[in-house]
């Protein structure tokens, strides 16, 4: 061969090399050539390869086949072989267990990543979701709703639509959804109440991620919605103090007996609002009144626990007035500031203490925060006074001074008025 | 320059002007030295400062037993395991600043507010609190616990 | 015989004290419309050494260190009685210094008191000056607020941005690479020992000088007093003008004692290395013109980082404002003329830079 041919030979080997090269680290550790095609085609068929990129699964080596079956060798039509099981299109119903033949297999998961729990599939068959499903029903929510399917990320990353900062939108996308969930016949203001709400507060603006979201409450794989008799205790996961003195308190079985929803009953369940003291007594924004009858005995109760919660309140306020003026003026009242820190830590145990129900208890919380508050009124009342010293003693200092100054003055008038004492001196 | 000399020499104004010149002179410096001789003399309370507090005294706890302090302006937590150990640690809960408490019958330090808990060296092991509680140091002084500050430079 | 002439007697047969004394006797001020800028040189030393005095004081109560500094600042303004007015009246009469130290420094380049024989009490002044800005940012980190330590990590990243040497400026100033204990308890002793100390001698020096070349004549006035020796007129030291000078001290005592009372000293909260820049640092108002002219300077001129020209402009600013008398005699007629310009841009620029760095945005 001349030397001439030999380097052209030499060079389409060189690209053909490079070229396969190219081809192996572009497609993960995994040829996947279904993005070829698939990455130029029009939505729904549409998948391309910076979206598919993105999915945890991609990068962990699982190709197409994985789901969809085929061969991802192959090019064009060819890859989409029956022979080697390619299925097109899951069906909806069938998702579940298409997802669960990996993720229920403990063994199998284990290679990827042993933290991750294997129970996703048994807990959905007990949510509604999962029953309405096995009775026929597609339009419920299936796993690839809620995750994703192309572009999956893990619940941990901020963009997964699970997670929890995105669970309540993520719901919301059916269930707020009044054509969708028409036949139902369900309430569809779930996520605008709890968009109102305190937990939403915490979550999305305070990023609290401890706060609760909708699978928080009503399970995210078994979602269903709690039985009556077991929404304190999912309330009572976080807020043990209330759930314990409900527990001990005449309503729980007053509760229990009428079929109520324990807390749900004054908090509501989505739109739960930051509890004020006017959900007692008889005033416009009470609760009691919703079962009590104004003037009787419960209600006369209430309206104690009412003024004794705005006694402490406004006592607080004062004393924090004070210290404000003595802070401005200059006077050093940080232990006083840190006093009224547990004045406040008062005020809110005897809120929490109304939930036992009982007058006495709820005082002692009351009296407690008094006290704390009464002597650092005392320490406030003190600065006020040693500001009101200092301007006294600044006021006499002055005054001297003014003395001196006009004597100063007086005398030089004095020694200057005889021409003596300004002698010319030649410059 | 005038002579100093005898008062009864110069005018009576002149002695008038001598008399509101000195005694404004010397109002105004016991106004000035007043002060300062207040400030020579140490305050009764000699501050450890914020580095370091007289938490409790000897005896005064018991083993599984605590103490809130107040350390800075912050609260402290000091806790005397069953073992007769002295732990301190910032009693301020990482979680949204509730005071935390000791509890005898988890040997746990617990949060009311949102039922968060921390193990006796501060590391936050179950609830809402997402960071461990500020560790300090414990050391006994004769009869007192002293608690300070971890140093730095 | 009074106490007073007994006194004088007995220091008179051991140290000739009327000898000692006469020259003082005889000092004279000269006297004319400009006299009342001769007061200021003689408050920025009343105000030295009530800085002297309270912080004497204070030193007896102030510990340096990343965990003390600022409680111990907390205990003199909370526990020590009169603390808070030591402190305070510390903290205003170091701005007021600082303040009527520049004035001074203007009153005599407008004065052109500067003039042959007096280059070198000008240039002993004008290093007084940088000594007192020294003590100014010393002081301010000493106890050990969040706006303290920010404005010396800025302060000091400036001065690192020296060409060359800027970084061994830097670690030389803060005792390490970052601003920590260390640099507190550097500040200190600069603040303490080494500025004192150079401070006093400078001032020995600078009133030694001012006393042996007596006060200067605004040359206008010179001129024609030389016209007409008999309108030349002179204002006895002791006790005329000095008496005027107790004066003004005293209205400065007074100011300062107001001050403290009704406006006392910020406190501030503890700074915490770890913790962001708040927002609107800035340095005090003293050194205001220079942080906001490095703001305003593009971050690249030429092929040199934007803060280094700045540096540098400053730098080669205050290196010929220290040599200005020796410029003086080269400059005759226009020259006079560009120097006084040069000196009324100067100060238009540092009040309105000044003024701008605090324009809320």
């Amino acid at each position: 061969m001349a030397t001439s041919q030999i380097k052209g030979l030499a060079g389409a080997l060189f690209l053909l090399l490079g070229m396969a090269l190219c081809a192996n680290t572009a497609s993960a550790q995994a040829q996947n050539t279904c993005l070829d095609c698939h990455g130029a085609l029009d939505p729904p068929l549409q998948v391309t390869a910076e979206q598919f990129a993105s999915d945890i699964h991609a990068q962990k080596g699982l190709t197409c086949a994985g789901c969809h079956g085929g061969d991802p060798t192959k090019a064009d039509t060819d890859a989409m072989s029956k022979a080697a099981g390619f299925r097109g299109k899951v069906q909806r119903s069938q998702i579940p267990e298409l997802c669960g033949h990996c993720h229920s297999d403990g063994a199998y998961m284990r290679q990827y990543n042993p933290s991750l729990r294997t129970d996703q599939l048994a807990q959905y068959k007990t949510s509604v979701h999962g029953q309405r499903l096995a009775h026929g029903d597609t339009k419920v929510a299936v796993c690839i709703d809620c995750h994703g399917v192309h572009g999956l990320r893990p619940a941990s990353d901020a963009r997964s639509k699970v997670n929890p900062l995105n669970v309540a939108e993520t719901c919301s996308r059916c269930h707020s959804n009044a054509e969708y969930m028409k036949e139902y016949k369900i309430p569809t203001d779930q996520f605008a109440d709890y968009s109102k709400s305190v937990h939403h507060e915490a979550m999305v603006i305070r990023g609290d991620l401890s706060a609760p979201t909708c699978t928080t409450c009503h399970g995210n794989h078994g979602a269903a919605p709690p039985g009556v008799g077991s929404v304190k205790n999912v309330c009572a996961t976080c807020h043990v103090f209330q759930s314990q003195m409900f527990d001990k308190s005449s309503h729980k079985a007053a509760f229990q007996a009428a079929g109520l929803p324990g807390c749900v009953v004054c908090h509501s369940n989505h739109d739960v609002k930051h509890p004020s003291d006017v959900m007692l007594g008889t005033g416009p924004g009470s609760v009691c009144v919703r079962c009590h009858t104004p003037g009787d005995r419960c209600d006369r109760a209430t309206t104690a626990i009412h003024a004794d919660l705005t006694r402490l309140k406004d006592a607080i306020q004062e004393t924090d007035g004070v210290l404000a003026v003595a802070e401005s003026s200059g006077m050093e009242v940080s232990e006083s500031r840190l006093g009224q820190d547990q004045a406040r830590d008062s005020l809110t145990k005897a809120r929490v203490t109304i939930h036992s129900f009982r007058k006495e208890l709820v005082d002692q919380d009351i009296q407690a925060g008094l006290k704390i508050n009464a002597t650092d009124l005392q320490a406030g009342n003190n600065a006020l006074r040693e500001r009101t010293y200092r301007r006294v003693g600044l006021g006499i200092s002055v005054l001297a001074i003014l003395i001196v100054l006009l004597g100063l003055r007086a005398y030089l008038r004095l020694i200057e008025q005889n021409p003596k004492s300004e002698s010319h001196v030649e410059s | 320059m005038q002579s100093q000399d005898s008062p009864a020499a110069g005018p009576p104004r002149r002695r008038i002007v001598e008399v509101l010149l000195g005694g404004g002179l010397l109002a105004s410096f016991a106004s000035f030295f007043y002060p300062v001789l207040r400030y020579l003399i140490p305050p009764r309370v000699v501050d450890l400062g914020g580095d370091a507090v007289v938490a409790a005294k000897v005896g005064e706890l018991r083993p599984n037993g605590s103490k809130i302090f107040r350390f800075g302006s912050r609260p402290g937590l000091l806790v005397m395991t069953s073992e007769g150990e002295y732990r301190a640690l910032s009693a301020v809960c990482t979680h949204l600043s509730c005071t935390v408490q000791y509890r005898s019958d988890l040997h746990e330090i617990w949060c009311a507010c949102h039922n968060g808990l921390y193990d006796l060296n501060g590391r936050n092991i179950s609830g809402p609190p997402p960071r461990p509680l500020e560790a300090f140091h414990v050391h006994v002084r004769g009869d007192e616990i002293v608690v300070s500050r971890v140093r730095e430079a | 015989m009074s106490l007073l002439a007994g006194a004088r007697d007995w220091l008179d047969e051991r140290f000739h004290w009327a000898e000692l004394i006469a020259p003082l006797k005889k000092k004279t001020v000269p006297l004319h419309k400009l006299s009342p800028w001769y007061f200021l040189g003689g408050i920025t030393l009343f105000l030295f050494m009530i800085q002297v005095c309270t912080g004497i004081l204070l030193l007896l109560y102030y510990r340096p260190g990343a965990n003390e500094s600022f409680e111990s600042v907390q205990y003199i303004m909370t526990r020590v009685q009169f603390g808070w007015l030591v402190r305070s009246i510390h903290s205003y009469a170091a701005n007021l210094m600082i303040l009527t130290a520049f004035a001074h420094m203007f009153s005599v380049v407008f004065l052109r008191a500067y003039r042959k024989p007096r280059e070198l009490t000008w240039v002993s002044g004008m290093l007084l000056l940088f000594l007192a800005m020294g003590f100014g940012f010393s002081g301010y980190l000493l106890p050990w607020n969040t706006l303290a330590f920010f404005a010396t990590k800025v302060g000091t990243e400036i001065a690192g941005q020296v060409p060359l040497i800027g970084h061994g400026i830097m670690v030389f100033l803060r005792g390490g690479e970052d601003v920590t204990g260390a640099t507190v308890t550097r500040f200190f002793g600069f603040h303490v020992a080494v500025l004192p100390l150079l401070t006093t001698l400078l001032v020995l020096v600078h009133l030694a000088l001012v006393q042996y070349f007596g006060m200067s004549v605004p040359p206008g006035v010179e001129a024609r007093w030389k016209a007409s020796p008999a309108e030349a007129r002179q204002m006895k030291f002791f006790p005329n003008f000095f008496l005027r000078e107790l004066m003004a001290w005293y209205i400065a005592l007074g100011v300062l004692g107001a001050l403290a009372a009704i406006l006392p000293w910020d406190l501030g909260t503890k700074a915490d290395p770890f913790a962001s820049a708040p927002a609107g640092i800035r340095p005090e108002w003293y050194f205001m013109f220079m942080f906001q002219t490095l703001k305003e300077i593009p971050a690249k001129v030429w092929f040199l980082d934007g803060e280094v020209v700045g540096i540098l402009v400053f730098g080669a600013a205050g290196a010929l404002w220290l040599l200005l008398p020796f410029f003086d005699p080269l400059a005759r007629g226009r020259g006079r003329k560009f120097i006084m310009g040069a000196a009324i841009f100067a100060l238009s620029y540092i009040i309105a830079m000044t003024l701008y760095g605090y324009k809320p945005n």
